[in-house]
């Protein structure tokens, strides 16, 4: 009743200031985006507070991880749609800019040739494949960033939820879309440079992308669209439509014979949710600068799942949170103990489900609460 | 035989020739021994008394047999020897000579042999001598390759009519010389002659060829289905302990694959504790894996999915976790590189039916092996306390506990069975692929949508189901190759999930609910 009272926009307002945990996360990103061009670009190598090449591209990385934790969360945390092919989606995303990266490099290729991507000629092949048209000019492969994931969830999305697969067979049959989708793009003939991917990309836009201002550029460039998707999403879950949304995660049937489309919500947010997965893989492929396969592969997929779910799902921030943790960790163990990583993330996955169900936030607002002693947590 | 073989020595390459036929025609069982040295060039006489020996090398010298005792005769240096020498005539005349001996063995296989040798280099002796073997042969397969070898020698022949009946003859043979020597029959040449000059001839050997490609296809249809079964099998062990975990209690077990793995590795373990008998590792090391696998998965249940029922999200991502502690694990104690499984003999080696139909018993042994167990399994579930256990807990867990069945107990000792079973599996694919800590991780997906695929629940289901996109998948094979064939199937079962949610068979009644 309150809600219809004070309004949507000023509902939005409300819901922006009572979520703090995503003030905080916004005001450390802005401080991340004006610090670290500062501390990159302005301190000088030798000073101890120079921020290296490395660890922006590092920091971008985790960004791009975020964005695509967020995505999840908003299906999983708050739609109760576990997918286990998010990413497919961005590796998608990655794929289209990839193209686009390829025929930007033209004739600087090994062989040389002016349309052709280095692959091809490998392969022997004459002419550029019909889907590889268009792919030279940035609009239309950003275009694409956003209209592959887009179509294929689209399409899957509404065979699935029209025909109610719910619930763990969902789960089962997105893997299996990102496994088929690994498959394929692993074949040569696909067009899509095999298990090799694309990598050896020169510029963007004209830009270099080893140049310090380019990768600058991207990383600015990521920064503002982790922060716009979070908003973007805190947005969607305020609305009324956010709130139907939660409806079909708590009672899918209640809501239904309630009179909403369960399936157009649902088929709305999931294509949203790809879309956004594909524009963080978009990101993701300049600033790492290789494409694969190996992006398709159902683990990498479960991974995004478990980072969500560390950080505590249905908070949005906390998937961010989840992300940059459990990316960190990756890195440090993979760097410090190779053999220990596994045991540790594999430990993570068993533990957290275990103990903490509602991820790391959850158990520090549950800490807070009771400290304050506020009573009872939500 | 002793006269004979004192001549060998001095004889020129033509009298050679005629000791050999002769010696042949004796039929001694020794004889066969003295051609075949001689063929090797083992066979030497000594200089001093032109004795004939078998020899061996013997480090430096050579160990000498005495042909007419097969007892040794000490050894000699090679400088008091001479080799008896043999030309390339002599040799065919040897092999065919050694054929007709081999043309009675009692051992099929050596009949089959001798038969194709002896069609290497026909002429009317060897003609003779098959035409005789023909109406004394039992064996079918023997009968039929010197039938055919026989037809295709009459297809040389001058007269017409003789090829025509050799044609006859030859429809319904697989044999690939003989649909080769067909084809090029029925060839045009491009100064529009035929290699077959009489049209007769030629209009019979056309209707012999179609009739002959009538098999083939029939003979590499059954192939495929033999094929996609044993791939089908495959699919199935890797998801009939599943069907138990994930279908009967619901549990989402994702390291239902590291299971199998582990049973893999306890084959790999068995033979190292057991080198010396590697025929018999198999069967140690199936109970083994099943214990193994077994326990592990009672640990898991009651480690960590008992905490987790109810929440199958959850559950996913801890055995997730915990599929990726096992693979780490494997990879810190036997390496990240395959262990080397060996095959025993029995498994090893391939089932001949006719030319064109053949199946490696690896193959045959998976189909069969994989029905039994499932079958087994069936049982286990229909017809032990147990399984009615397991089955009252699934339908109705409260109930089930009011009458008395301690439902925690149950539900330990099922996903045990299932794991168990998920351990078997491994010991067969051990036999299959290779064995290393990825070997779970590439059939999970699989076995998952197998498992949905034939309907939750359904251990019918999940046998034919497995076995349905087995042969689908070998069926599509020679269109689109391996890959684009499982990428077909997953996409074909993605859609099939969206037509029918609950599988080929869903359950119905009150199982059905929840």
């Amino acid at each position: 009743m309150d809600a219809m009272t004070i309004g949507p926009r000023n509902r939005l307002i409300a819901a922006l200031r009572a979520d703090r945990g995503g003030q905080w996360f916004l005001a450390v990103l802005l401080a991340t985006g004006v610090l670290a061009p500062l501390l990159n670009l302005a301190v000088p190598p030798s000073s101890a507070l120079h921020l290296s090449s490395y660890t922006v591209t590092l920091i971008g990385k985790y960004m791009t991880y975020a964005m695509l934790a967020i995505a999840v969360d908003l299906i999983w945390g708050y739609c109760g749609i576990l997918s286990l092919g998010h990413g497919a989606f961005f590796a998608l995303g990655g794929y289209a800019i990839g193209m686009y990266l390829m025929r930007e490099i033209g004739t600087r290729g090994v062989y040389g040739d002016p349309v052709l991507p280095d692959f091809m000629v490998f392969l022997n092949w004459k002419q550029l494949p019909w889907f590889w048209y268009g792919f030279n000019h940035f609009a239309f492969a950003a275009l694409m960033v956003v209209v592959v994931p887009g179509l294929l969830a689209l399409v899957f999305g509404f065979l699935a939820f029209r025909s109610r697969v719910s619930g763990v067979y969902l789960s089962i049959i997105t893997q299996a879309l990102t496994y088929a989708l690994m498959l394929a793009f692993f074949r040569n003939d696909m067009g899509f440079g095999g298990n090799n991917g694309f990598t050896d990309f020169k510029d963007i836009l004209g830009f270099n992308l080893q140049a310090p201002g380019t990768r600058m550029a991207l990383f600015l460039v990521t920064v503002l669209a982790l922060g716009g998707s979070y908003l973007l999403c805190r947005c969607i879950v305020a609305s009324r439509a956010g709130r139907v949304i939660a409806a079909i995660r708590d009672a899918e049937s209640r809501a239904r014979f309630l009179g909403y489309r369960v399936e157009s919500y649902k088929l709305w947010v999931f294509v949203f949710s790809a879309v956004l997965a594909g524009i963080a893989g978009a990101l993701y492929v300049p600033q790492i600068g290789i494409i694969n396969p190996s992006e398709f592969s159902p683990a990498n997929s479960i991974e995004i799942v478990i980072w969500v779910a560390i950080g505590g799902r249905g908070t949005l921030y906390g998937a961010v949170v989840g992300a940059l943790l459990v990316n960190y960790a990756k890195t440090y163990f993979t760097a410090a103990l190779p053999s220990m990583w596994l045991y540790a993330l594999g430990a993570l996955f068993v533990l957290v489900p275990l103990f903490l169900p509602r991820g790391v936030v959850g158990a520090v607002t549950q800490l807070r609460s009771r400290m304050i002693g506020a009573g009872a947590t939500s | 035989m002793p006269q004979l073989l004192q001549q060998l020595p001095d004889a020129s390459y033509a009298d050679k020739q005629t000791l050999i036929k002769q010696l042949a025609a004796t039929h001694d069982p020794r004889v066969r021994v003295v051609l075949n040295a001689l063929l090797e060039g083992n066979l030497y006489a000594r200089s001093s008394d032109h004795q004939v020996f078998i020899t061996r090398a013997d480090g430096d010298n050579l160990a000498l047999t005495d042909p007419l005792t097969a007892a040794p005769a000490g050894t000699a240096s090679s400088d008091g020897l001479t080799r008896i020498g043999v030309n390339n005539q002599l040799r065919k005349t040897l092999r065919v000579a050694l054929a007709q001996f081999d043309l009675s063995s009692p051992d099929a296989g050596v009949r089959r042999e001798a038969v194709r040798e002896m069609l290497r280099a026909v002429d009317a002796q060897t003609v003779e001598v098959l035409r005789g073997r023909l109406h004394e042969e039992q064996d079918k397969g023997v009968r039929a390759d010197i039938r055919d070898g026989l037809a295709l020698a009459d297809l040389d022949s001058g007269d017409a009519d003789t090829r025509l009946a050799a044609v006859k003859t030859l429809a319904g043979s697989l044999n690939l010389d003989v649909y080769n020597r067909l084809s090029s029959m029925v060839e045009q040449a491009s100064d529009g002659s035929y290699g077959e000059s009489d049209p007769r001839v030629r209009a019979a050997a056309q209707s012999s060829i179609r009739a002959i490609n009538r098999w083939r296809i029939f003979y590499s249809g059954i192939q495929t289905l033999l094929f996609g079964l044993s791939q089908g099998s495959v699919l199935v062990l890797a998801a009939i302990g599943l069907a138990i975990t994930f279908g009967v209690m619901g549990v989402i077990n994702m390291a239902h694959g590291e299971l199998m793995m582990l049973g893999a590795y306890t084959t790999y373990v068995v033979q190292l504790l057991m080198p010396q008998h590697i025929g018999a590792s198999i069967l140690v090391a199936i109970p083994a894996a099943f214990l193994v696998s077994g326990l592990a998965g009672i640990a898991i249940e009651r480690t960590i999915v008992r905490h987790l029922y109810g929440r199958p999200l959850e559950t996913l991502l801890a055995t997730f976790g915990l599929s990726l502690v096992l693979q780490q694990a494997v990879r810190d104690i036997f390496s990240a590189n395959n262990r080397p499984v060996q095959s025993p003999e029995w498994i090893s080696g391939q089932l001949q039916i006719n030319q064109a139909l053949s199946i490696t018993y690896n193959r045959l042994y998976i189909i069969v092996f994989t029905f039994v167990l499932f079958l087994v399994l069936l049982q286990v579930l229909k017809r032990t306390r147990l399984g009615l256990e397991v089955r009252a807990v699934a339908q109705n867990r409260a109930m089930a506990k009011a009458m008395g069945i301690r439902t925690e107990w149950v539900d330990a000792l099922t996903f045990g069975l299932g794991s168990g079973i998920a351990g078997i599996a491994g010991v067969a694919l051990s036999q299959l692929t290779n064995v290393g800590p990825n070997l779970g991780q590439s059939y999970i997906v699989d076995s998952f949508m197998v498992v949905v695929f034939g309907g939750v629940g359904n251990l019918w289901g999940t046998e034919l189901g497995g076995n349905a996109l087995g042969i689908v998948n070998k069926l599509l094979e020679p269109y689109s190759g391996a890959v684009l064939a499982k990428i077909f199937v997953l996409v074909f079962l993605i859609l099939f999930i969206q037509r029918r949610p609950r599988g080929l068979f869903p359950q119905k009644g009150r199982a059905a609910d929840g």
